[in-house]
């Protein structure tokens, strides 16, 4: 009963947070400069005489004021349809669906890499304080938590694909063959470097933030206690400190999947690598509401599962914390 | 067993950020505990009595001047011979309940504090059960957080790790804080049960009355110094027979002896003469 309870709670609250994401990114849609007939008509807008422009705003539903607009948009959602994109000719729901899959390799990837690297490599430098690995992990994370993801994207290319030509310089595949016949070696070719600069962002706010949590166990008294039962510093760092600095190193993977979907439109436009974040940028250039809508749910819904993932697991590492509140 | 010879100490303290000054700690303390015996050191909060129990075990903060010599049967104890007994032959049940880690269950901390006195970690899962029953730890509070646990069952579990590493030397420190009567004896029972199995007790607490009963020596300790070490017999009658105005102080202050100290100005008046003597 309580579990129910609970469940039915937290859809209501996400149902909420979906509500007003859709309200938000409607609004700022209908204060956008650009016209949505004048971006789908493009080069051939002087061909097109007013009336035809009435017509096509007429079958598109922009001669209605805009509550009603969003009107039409809420009922089709809840029966399912999230409408047209007249960027891609296609239905909303299919172009995030494949969108997404190649996106969810590269935030995936980048995500998992920037979680492991920077509990580990915070834990080894919150392990001794002032050692020289700490030193090294520390000027390491300081420099690259302060470098912008798209500028190490831009050096990134510059170096590896043009100057040394190591890998591809775009895409997902190589251009002119179709996607379906791309080969696994070559699709993950084309991601190395994406993945890599992507995750260099998370790698650094993860490693200090774990790397603060271990400094603090590390002069707790429960570690001068495991000393005093003939700890080595190693055995309390993974005995403890693996345990405490978890809960930080956590909360902060799941809450940067925000974070991370926004670095991934940056990384994706300098790779010019077809994911959800181009198609982002290119709803928002040509006023493709029902698609950027549609990728806004889809996002806000992606972030929301994950904290509501970091909730329930805080409560399973640290028994003091119960489940349960709002 | 281990003797502590002209022991001082000093800790840096920062008048302001760039100016660093040392404070004494501990001054010429000269202290020997043999087997079998609980010493009681005893005296006000800020006498330095904690800090004497981690110059011991070694687990000084880094910035500390330390001088003076240790002696663990016979041979002096230096910082590698203090970190390669830690845990085998001197355990530490700590002041703080918050040395008990809030994430790991009670059961497995005992045996990891087995483990870490060099038992295999089969014999140190057995070892952590008996100790955990030695102290009536029952199977809930063996499943327990530390945060579900009592004072005093926290308390016991500190002294279960302390008993499971079968140390040679337990420096107790205030294990009787914050416990009720009842509670209080089994803890110190629980000592004097250790020393009993002619192991060294180091007792340290602020409050006479409750070392009394179980110590055999009393080491008096004021402002990092040592005031006096007596046996636990002589603190009887007017105390008399104690050498320092302090002890004696100390003594007459206690409820059963009716707060009688005779003149307190004058006594402390001698009491500060007492020190700038020493």
């Amino acid at each position: 009963m309580r579990l129910t309870a609970l469940i039915a709670k937290r859809l209501v609250r996400l149902a909420l947070v979906l509500l007003c994401v859709a309200l938000v990114s409607f609004g700022l849609m209908m204060a956008s400069p650009i016209d949505p007939i004048d971006a789908y008509l493009g080069p051939q807008m002087a061909q097109v005489s007013p009336e035809q422009r009435a017509l096509i705003a007429q079958r598109w539903g922009f001669d209605e004021s805009a509550a009603i607009q969003f009107g039409h948009w809420l009922r089709q959602l809840v029966s399912g349809d999230l409408g047209w994109s007249h960027v891609y000719n296609q239905p909303v729901s299919e172009v995030i669906g494949q969108r997404f899959q190649r996106s969810i390799i590269l935030l995936g990837s980048a995500w998992l890499l920037s979680a492991l690297l920077g509990f580990s490599l915070g834990v080894a430098a919150g392990a001794k304080e002032g050692s020289k690995l700490d030193n090294a992990i520390s000027t390491y994370a300081f420099i690259t938590a302060s470098t912008p993801a798209f500028w190490l994207a831009i050096l990134a290319v510059l170096l590896f694909s043009v100057t040394l030509g190591w890998t591809p310089t775009c895409c997902a595949g190589p251009t002119g063959i179709l996607s379906q016949e791309v080969t696994l070696l070559s699709r993950l070719h084309h991601l190395v470097l994406p993945v890599t600069t992507l995750a260099l962002l998370g790698i650094a706010t993860i490693t200090l933030h774990t790397r603060a949590r271990m400094l603090e166990l590390m002069r707790s008294a429960v570690a001068t206690h495991a000393f005093a039962q003939g700890a080595s510093r190693l055995d309390v760092a993974w005995r403890h400190g693996l345990r405490h600095a978890s809960l930080p190193a956590m909360t902060l993977a799941f809450a940067s999947l925000g974070e991370l979907f926004g670095g991934s439109i940056l990384i994706e436009q300098v790779f010019a690598y077809p994911g959800l974040g181009q198609a982002t940028v290119a709803a928002g250039l040509r006023s493709d509401v029902p698609l950027l809508l549609g990728i806004a749910l889809f996002t806000a819904l992606f972030v929301s599962v994950g904290n509501l993932i970091a909730d329930s697991l805080y409560a399973v590492i640290d028994p003091r914390i119960q489940s349960g509140g709002l | 067993m281990l003797t502590i010879d002209q022991l001082s100490l000093q800790l840096p303290v920062y008048a302001s950020w760039w100016k660093r000054e040392w404070t004494t700690c501990l001054d010429k303390l000269s202290l020997h505990f043999s087997a079998g015996e609980v010493h009681a050191v005893v005296g006000a909060s800020g006498a330095g009595k904690s800090l004497l129990a981690y110059a011991m075990m070694g687990l000084l903060p880094t910035p500390a001047r330390l001088n003076g010599q240790l002696y663990y049967q016979g041979s002096p104890l230096d910082r590698p011979r203090q970190r390669q007994l830690r845990g085998r032959e001197l355990a530490l049940i700590p002041q703080s309940l918050n040395a008990l880690d809030p994430l790991v269950r009670t059961q497995r901390q005992v045996a990891w504090a087995a483990q870490r006195s060099g038992q295999p970690s089969k014999s140190a899962r057995h070892a952590a059960q008996l100790a955990l029953d030695h102290y009536q730890l029952d199977a809930r509070a063996q499943q327990a957080y530390a945060h579900e646990l009592s004072g005093g069952m926290a308390r016991r579990v500190l002294t279960a790790m302390a008993h499971v590493s079968q140390a040679q030397l337990v420096i107790a420190d205030e294990p009787s804080v914050g416990l009720d009567p009842h509670q209080r004896q089994r803890v110190l029972a629980a000592l004097r049960e250790l020393a009993d199995q002619g192991k060294t007790v180091i007792l340290i607490t602020h409050d006479l009355r409750h070392a009394l009963p179980i110590a055999d020596r009393v080491t008096i300790m004021r402002h990092g110094k040592q005031v006096e070490t007596a046996a636990a017999s002589a603190f009887q009658g007017n105390g008399d027979s104690l050498t320092a105005v302090y002890s004696q102080a100390l003594w007459q202050a206690l409820p059963d002896n009716s707060f009688s100290i005779r003149g307190t100005r004058k006594a402390q008046q001698d009491i500060q003469k007492e020190a700038n003597v020493a």
